[in-house]
């Protein structure tokens, strides 16, 4: 199946959508725990989701209309087609189904709801909202650089082959790469970046609730908020499922590997989620000054390693 | 929101927040613009000072919303009722704006927080 084939694609669309959710869930039930708190019952995300879809939507006086209501879908599009990428990409049973190339095509189809997040904000015209969407630009250059340098180790570790198949069939082979010294440093820059990549605390910055009450959802109502944070969950299961594939070898849904799967995936998401409940936000300087100097040189570090053979 | 209360209602609301009573159970979030909220928490007696403000933030809460009238002021006016910038009760300042309006009533000087979120689960429940 192709990855262009259209019963493909709303397959993966709805499956995505569906873990999404349910991972943002145990999102919300972990913070929870930490809180000591009882949390959410598990259909709590589709429960706001269906409350949110019947919502009035409201598009402010002085904002550019058709930008303001076609972000949201453009963002939606962008992770649903990553989503579509990565799993035709062969991280299912690690045969090589995927093109020469798939893991650079769906590192920039993942920018794509950072780039609608700012494409909406910037339409709104709410004062609140565009510091936000010039927050999210500066974020957005931030963690792609020591994100970009990680994905390069796992492929140079996996014989410099841009495939997705080709890393998760070489993990089988070789060893997973989470194993090695810069696949460990790999793995912690990863996390780091997936935190800047979601919008979280601590690099929650361009959605800071309490100074920009919702910094570029502020505007948002009714559907077009709802497709944004089925866009968020969606990219957390997205990148959760790219850590296991460059770092744990993939997933395999036979027998017992159904249970490593669903760890490996659980895994990446609760240290996101953990570390977003014990730490402050920082100012955006800082998350520059985070981005491009101890993570990228970290990231540097991991990657000349990898070249020595670590 | 506190239309010229004596924060005594207020206190309380933040206390609903806290982790002792876990409102997250019931699917309840703090958001911070009124274009997130499904429901409106107000306190206190309105007077004509903040009305403008209140009809501002009514008008961008995405409809349906739920009015929760929280405490006896803004449930009756109560000792001020008589003063010259008060203009009554929160539900009659609410239809006048949306006749349509859905309106929860907490009552109590302040209201308890068991009192506020059960007023609140209570109104989903209508929903």
């Amino acid at each position: 199946m192709g990855v262009l084939s259209v019963p493909y694609f709303l397959a993966v669309f709805a499956v995505t959508a569906v873990v999404g959710l349910l991972t943002s869930w145990v999102d919300r039930k972990v913070t929870a725990r930490v809180q000591a708190r009882v949390g959410p019952p598990w259909y709590q995300p589709f429960a706001d989701f269906v409350k949110l879809l019947g919502k009035e939507t409201l598009v402010p006086k002085g904002s550019r209309q058709k930008g303001f209501l076609v972000a949201p879908l453009v963002g939606l599009v962008g992770v649903a087609l990553g989503a579509a990428v990565l799993v035709s990409g062969g991280i299912l049973n690690g045969s090589q189904q995927g093109f020469v190339g798939d893991i650079v095509v769906f590192l920039y189809l993942l920018t794509i709801p950072s780039a609608a997040l700012i494409l909406g904000a910037a339409s709104t015209g709410n004062p609140m909202a565009s510091v936000g969407a010039s927050r999210e630009m500066k974020l957005l250059l931030g963690y792609e650089l020591p994100f970009l340098i990680v994905v390069l180790t796992a492929v140079y570790k996996a014989q410099s082959s841009f495939r997705i198949g080709d890393v998760v069939a070489y993990q089988m082979d070789n060893g997973i790469f989470i194993g090695s010294i810069s696949g460990v440093i790999g793995f912690i820059v990863a996390i780091l970046c997936i935190q800047g990549k979601l919008g979280l605390v601590p690099f929650d910055a361009p959605e800071a609730e309490q100074e920009l009450m919702g910094g570029v959802l502020t505007e948002y109502s009714g559907v077009p908020l709802a497709l944004f944070k089925l866009t968020k969950a969606m990219m957390l299961s997205v990148l959760a499922v790219f850590v296991a594939v460059i770092f744990f070898g993939g997933m395999r849904f036979a027998s017992w590997g159904i249970l490593w799967s669903i760890l490996k995936y659980l895994v990446p998401i609760v240290l996101v989620v953990l570390i977003r409940n014990t730490n402050p936000r920082l100012r955006i300087d800082q998350i520059m000054k985070v981005f491009w100097g101890p993570l990228t040189v970290l990231a540097l570090i991991g990657l000349l390693l990898a070249w020595v053979g670590y | 929101m506190a239309l010229s209360p004596c924060n005594n209602c207020d206190i309380e609301i933040l206390d609903a927040l806290t982790p002792r009573f876990d409102v997250e159970r019931f699917g309840i979030k703090l958001v911070g613009s009124p274009r997130h909220a499904d429901a409106l928490l107000v306190t206190g007696s309105i007077n004509r000072h903040v009305l403008p403000r209140f009809v501002e933030l009514y008008k961008q809460t995405a409809k349906p919303c739920v009015v929760f009238s929280i405490g006896s002021c803004s449930l009756s006016s109560t000792m001020f009722r008589d003063t010259y910038s008060i203009i009554g009760p929160l539900d009659k300042v609410v239809r006048q704006i949306d006749p349509n309006a859905i309106i929860a009533y907490v009552p109590g000087c302040p209201p308890k927080p068991e009192a506020i979120i059960s007023g609140v689960v209570k109104a989903l429940g209508t929903l």
